[in-house]
């Protein structure tokens, strides 16, 4: 929309000549430049810039929806409603559904806490047929930190879903669906995504996994570079999410966590007590996790999902007994348990 | 006494010659407020503010800081880290404007603009149906709860949220000159929300000087809009940190040129574990705070216990 060209809007040829001439060729070149600007520049009067503008803007403003054909659409249009479920309940019901499609889904915690085995976990189910609840497709998994295991995954659909996995050679044929890229730096991980764009209807993927995003950037640049690390990822950001919403598609990204250190801005300057009182306290709890990437990227995710060792989140042994406290650090064979009271 | 011979600055002249006076006689018996067209007295703003229409945010304690929610004929800035529920607020107003008048509300339609794709349907769905049960929670002390039924429905509200997704801040621009023209065919818009302006102004801009422009000229429109077709403006605005005094502080995104073109200002922060609203900047009331929570129902009063870990 925004690269349209002028020449083609249906403007008067007077004021079109005039875009021309003065190198105004696409909808962004003149619409960049405010009223006052174009007047200057085109050197007619403020009402032909005003009609020309309007004109330009209506041509160029995406279609208008309700959101009552938007859940139409949704409902008609995506596998099971546009959700992907995750076959916890207490988690479904609160993702009305699962994890959405078209929306970038973040999962953030601190090592060990499960993050992987979770996007294991998923890219079994996008896998799976329509028929045991999987979106029967392919996923793309693009594991950074080399934490991809086959046969861990293979255990996990073993315990999960004995009956599919007794048939023989469906292991393989589901196994075969899941796509594994390890790019080791972030060159090749931006092309690793555009050839997965060219790629994604031809293969019929169902799920985009990155785990993690903070793992390409740490190995990048510096630390106190990090107003450039952050621009970095802008272009990543409008890709993945114009990615998943083009193709209907959900997009999981893990994130790693750091602890907060003493410079991290956590108030605004009408909160002048909180500032005091961090200064003084010195001890920090596990609450003061924040995720890495900043913030640029945390206001670019839609949904974030924060997977915490204590506070309702329960893991059981293979003897069904519930392991709490901080001390969690392992998920046993029988794939995922997780209670969410 | 032709117009020349007065002493007028040559722009002053320019203009009463555009007008069409030029001669004294001709301007002389006119009033001030007649001269300079479309100038209003203090006293007829005022009259007109009595009668000024408010949309509930469904929180008692943050009506209250409000002056009784988000004013029309203003722009209301809402900003603040992520996953502390601007977006929920935005939907939660999209629902609320249309509660019907009779029930306190408005009775009209809204416009929902998303930049980020952060705007979930089902939500928008679950916020529609728990506003409607709240009424009909009011409306079974009094009676008319059969007219009551017949006319709220969730469809038909979800019918009046008319959405569009912004893919680049050419979209942006370009949906913001086009909202007059829809506005006018549509009557009874009395809400935008942009969520948030704040997105594509921040990858895609190189020229910060630009950028300053485009966002005033943006500003500018949309005072327009509120100020012609008397409805509200409400922001989403992203945070982002700056260094003051050797520490780094938080503060909403664009840059201070862009902190002067809203009316009000809420920021909404973490306090502990509990969610509050601060009004930073308004015309006429006074800085306060106010406690809020995001529940399955959207946007309500804080409760009891509502604990919540939150990572940043």
């Amino acid at each position: 929309m925004a690269g349209k060209p002028i020449s083609q809007m249906g403007l008067p040829n007077s004021i079109a000549n005039l875009f021309q001439a003065r190198n105004i060729l696409t909808a962004k070149d003149a619409l960049s430049l405010t009223e006052f600007e174009l007047m200057e520049l085109l050197d007619v009067a403020m009402d032909v810039v005003t009609s020309a503008i309007s004109h330009i803007s209506e041509i160029a403003c995406p279609p208008c929806q309700t959101a009552l054909s938007l859940m139409e659409n949704h409902v008609k249009n995506d596998y099971l409603g546009g959700h992907l479920p995750t076959r916890l309940k207490g988690l479904d019901d609160a993702l009305c559904g699962g994890i959405p499609f078209g929306a970038l889904t973040e999962l953030v915690g601190p090592a060990g806490i499960g993050k992987t085995q979770f996007c294991l976990k998923l890219s079994l189910l996008a896998a799976l047929p329509t028929s045991y609840g999987g979106l029967d497709g392919c996923a793309i998994y693009i594991d950074t930190e080399s934490k991809f295991n086959s046969r861990r995954l293979i255990e996990i659909a073993e315990n999960s879903f004995p009956e599919i996995f007794h048939l023989k050679g469906m292991a393989q044929k589901l196994a075969g669906r899941i796509v594994v890229l390890r790019p080791t730096s972030l060159t090749e991980f931006t092309e690793s995504l555009q050839q997965i764009k060219l790629s994604l209807l031809q293969h019929r993927v169902k799920l985009l996994l990155i785990d993690s995003m903070a793992a390409l950037l740490s190995n990048e640049c510096e630390w106190d570079q990090k107003a450039s690390r952050q621009d970095s990822l802008g272009w990543h950001m409008s890709f993945l999410k114009s990615l998943s919403e083009f193709s209907r598609i959900p997009v999981v990204v893990t994130n790693q966590v750091r602890a907060q250190s003493s410079d991290y801005a956590s108030s605004y300057p009408f909160q002048v007590h909180v500032r005091d009182q961090s200064i003084r306290n010195s001890e920090r709890s596990e609450s003061h996790l924040v995720g890495a990437l900043g913030f640029n990227w945390a206001h670019a995710v839609n949904i974030r999902l924060i997977l915490e060792a204590h506070s309702g989140i329960t893991l059981e042994t293979d003897n069904g007994i519930e392991v709490a406290g901080p001390d969690i650090n392992t998920i046993r064979c029988q794939g995922m348990v997780l209670r969410i009271p | 006494m032709e117009i020349w011979s007065l002493p007028f600055s040559p722009s002053q002249r320019a203009k009463l010659l555009s007008a069409g006076y030029t001669y004294l006689h001709s301007f002389s018996h006119l009033s001030p407020s007649a001269l300079a067209a479309g100038a209003q007295t203090a006293w007829d703003i005022l009259c007109e503010d009595r009668t000024m229409n408010h949309i509930t945010t469904s929180c008692e304690d943050l009506d209250g800081i409000l002056g009784g929610g988000i004013s029309c004929k203003e722009i209301t800035e809402v900003g603040g880290v992520p996953g502390i529920g601007k977006t929920q607020l935005g939907i939660q107003l999209a629902v609320n404007v249309q509660i019907p008048v009779e029930y306190g509300g408005l009775g009209g339609k809204a416009i929902y603009v998303d930049t980020e794709g952060s705007f979930m349907v089902e939500r928008a769905f679950q916020i529609a149906e728990s506003c409607i049960q709240d009424i009909m929670d009011k409306v079974l002390q009094t009676d008319d709860v059969g007219v009551c039924q017949e006319n709220l429905h969730v469809n038909a509200i979800l019918a009046n949220i008319f959405y569009f997704r912004i893919c680049s801040y050419t979209e942006q621009i370009a949906v913001v000159n086009y909202l007059e023209k829809f506005i006018s065919a549509q009557k009874d818009v009395k809400i935008i929300i942009i969520d948030s302006v704040t997105f594509h102004f921040r990858q895609d801009f190189d020229d910060l000087a630009l950028r300053t422009r485009v966002l005033s000229a943006l500003a500018q429109k949309m005072m327009k809009l509120a100020k012609k077709f008397n409805l509200a403006v409400v922001l989403l605005n992203q945070v982002t940190t700056k260094c003051t005094d050797g520490s780094f502080q938080l503060t909403l995104a664009l840059g201070e040129s862009w902190s002067h073109a809203c009316t009000n200002r809420i920021i909404l922060y973490w306090k502990g574990n509990e969610r509050c609203a601060y009004l930073d900047k308004s015309p006429s009331l006074p800085l306060s705070a106010a406690p809020f929570s995001v529940t399955t129902k959207g946007i309500r009063s804080v409760a009891s216990s509502c604990k919540r870990m939150r990572t940043t």
